[in-house]
């Protein structure tokens, strides 16, 4: 550890290429807070997306008109308008509308943090695309399946859940991953509400170092990693899936 | 006369404006099996469709175990507990092992306990002659074997009623046997069955009545040995001198 503080920081000095966050103790703790917060907006959303997804999909093939419709407008809402709007319309639309509690300190501030309304814009962009695909890997199952299920007596719940629900996830697999990559790129937007995650933080040390270019480089890197991860792990939880003789 | 276990009564369907069943009544008694032959678009799946409720009727009666299904009150679930229902495309559950597909029904629907529903599991695909197959998945096993998984995912669920829709259409000439093979041997146990069929020469073997169906109405019905020998509806001997 000591090293590699020591060479990023003769690096700086003889290059002038500086990356602080590998030697100055301040700018490291910052960044790894940042990029710790990250990691929970993406797994918050990620999970919470996804449930939503399951919900809606669920909703979409209700017995009720109005359950349908409410899925549909939805829908509409979130995949037609950016989701930098959405993100300001909870923090600034939304949090306007609800009262201020008083903090330790005796200081009024909002009753929902960035954090939260960034997770529930992120959550509601991401679930609609997530319920339009789940739907995809729904209506590819033949009816007769379902409909034997129906004939043993099934609920329509019980069916979602043991029939429906199975094999629409194994066929809409590839079409998620994407939409899961998507939503890690997109968690910077909590950025535009002060959320302090990693491209905050390193906002916040460029200006006090003036390493623009470094921590650019740094953010490219983290983020290619992070969704390297997810792709690795929804491929393992797709072949995990995999049935054999069901050619998915 | 053994005690009636389906009465269906003057029923009448229709999809949009073409109306499939005109006035079908048949009536089947408890342990007996009924054939219904006839060529295709007559209404044949159709009918026993609506026996499970798996499709809506407009006019007529259905009673099974004195439960009317035209009941707009009535407990599809209560229903289906009592009628089991093997398709022509097997309709398995992929993604799950032949025992599996066999323990979900009594399972989720009858809530029963697992290691009792394994044990009949395992014992009901022995039955269909599949053991050593109980953990394959349905993509893995030849037609036959997937229809004979079907049957006993359908009798997991004891019912006193099983319908069976075209059920050796989709498989070839050698397999056909080794299904009907166990149909013929669920009929010898006394379950009363509703058959529709392409096999004129298993139906001749294990029905006590065959009905002809052409075009929405039962054209003609008798047991077998007349209905075969002597038909004498024109339609009945025109189809009849075609696939016999």
């Amino acid at each position: 550890m000591n090293l590699i503080a020591a060479w990023f920081s003769h690096l700086n000095d003889t290059t002038g290429i500086n990356f602080t966050v590998f030697y100055d103790p301040f700018d490291r703790a910052r960044f790894v807070q940042g990029f710790l917060v990250t990691l929970e907006l993406c797994g918050v959303t990620i999970t919470g997306s996804v449930m939503l997804g399951i919900l809606g999909a669920w909703g979409q093939g209700a017995a009720s008109i109005w359950l349908r419709r409410l899925v549909q407008f939805y829908i509409q809402m979130f995949r037609n308008t950016p989701p930098l709007v959405q993100v300001y319309f909870f923090y600034f639309g939304l949090s306007a509308l609800l009262p201020e509690v008083k903090n330790s300190l005796g200081m009024s501030q909002p009753l929902i943090g960035g954090f939260v309304w960034a997770s529930i814009s992120l959550i509601c962009f991401a679930g609609a695309f997530n319920v339009e695909i789940f739907r995809s890997g729904i209506e590819a199952i033949p009816h007769s399946t379902i409909e034997a299920a129906e004939a043993l007596g099934f609920t329509r719940l019980q069916t979602y859940r043991q029939v429906v629900l199975p094999l629409g996830l194994r066929i809409c697999m590839p079409a998620l991953t994407n939409n899961l990559v998507n939503l890690i790129k997109t968690t910077p937007l909590a950025y535009a509400i002060a959320v302090p995650e990693l491209l905050y933080v390193s906002n916040q040390i460029w200006s006090d170092n003036e390493n623009v270019p470094e921590m650019m480089l740094l953010l490219f890197i983290i983020y290619i990693a992070l969704v390297g991860v997810l792709v690795f792990i929804m491929h393992r939880w797709e072949r995990a899936l995999r049935v054999p003789g069901l050619g998915l | 006369m053994v005690e009636p276990l389906l009465i269906i009564d003057n029923l009448h369907k229709r999809f949009a404006h073409v109306e499939v069943i005109k006035g079908v009544s048949l009536t089947v008694g408890k342990g007996e099996v009924a054939c219904i032959i006839g060529p295709s678009g007559s209404g044949k799946s159709t009918l026993i469709r609506c026996v499970n409720a798996l499709v809506p009727f407009e006019q007529g009666s259905i009673k099974v175990l004195g439960i009317e299904v035209n009941d707009p009150k009535l407990d599809k679930l209560q229903l289906r507990k009592h009628v089991g229902m093997v398709f022509q495309q097997y309709n398995l559950f992929p993604h799950r092992t032949a025992l599996q597909n066999v323990m979900m029904a009594p399972i989720q629907v009858l809530k029963r306990n697992k290691p009792e529903v394994e044990a009949e599991a395992y014992a009901l695909l022995k039955k269909v002659r599949l053991e050593g197959k109980e953990h394959s998945y349905p993509g893995e096993l030849s037609g036959g074997q997937q229809q004979r998984v079907a049957i006993a995912r359908s009798l997991a669920m004891k019912p006193d009623l099983m319908l069976f829709d075209e059920v050796t259409a989709a498989l070839d000439p050698e397999t056909v046997g080794e299904v009907l093979i166990t149909i013929r041997q669920l009929a010898e146990e006394g379950m009363t069955c509703v058959l529709v069929t392409h096999e004129m020469g298993f139906a001749r073997e294990v029905a006590n009545e065959v009905y002809f169906t052409d075009r929405g109405v039962i054209v003609e019905h008798a047991p077998p040995a007349s209905f075969f020998a002597n038909p004498t509806d024109p339609r009945t001997k025109a189809f009849l001198s075609q696939v016999l």
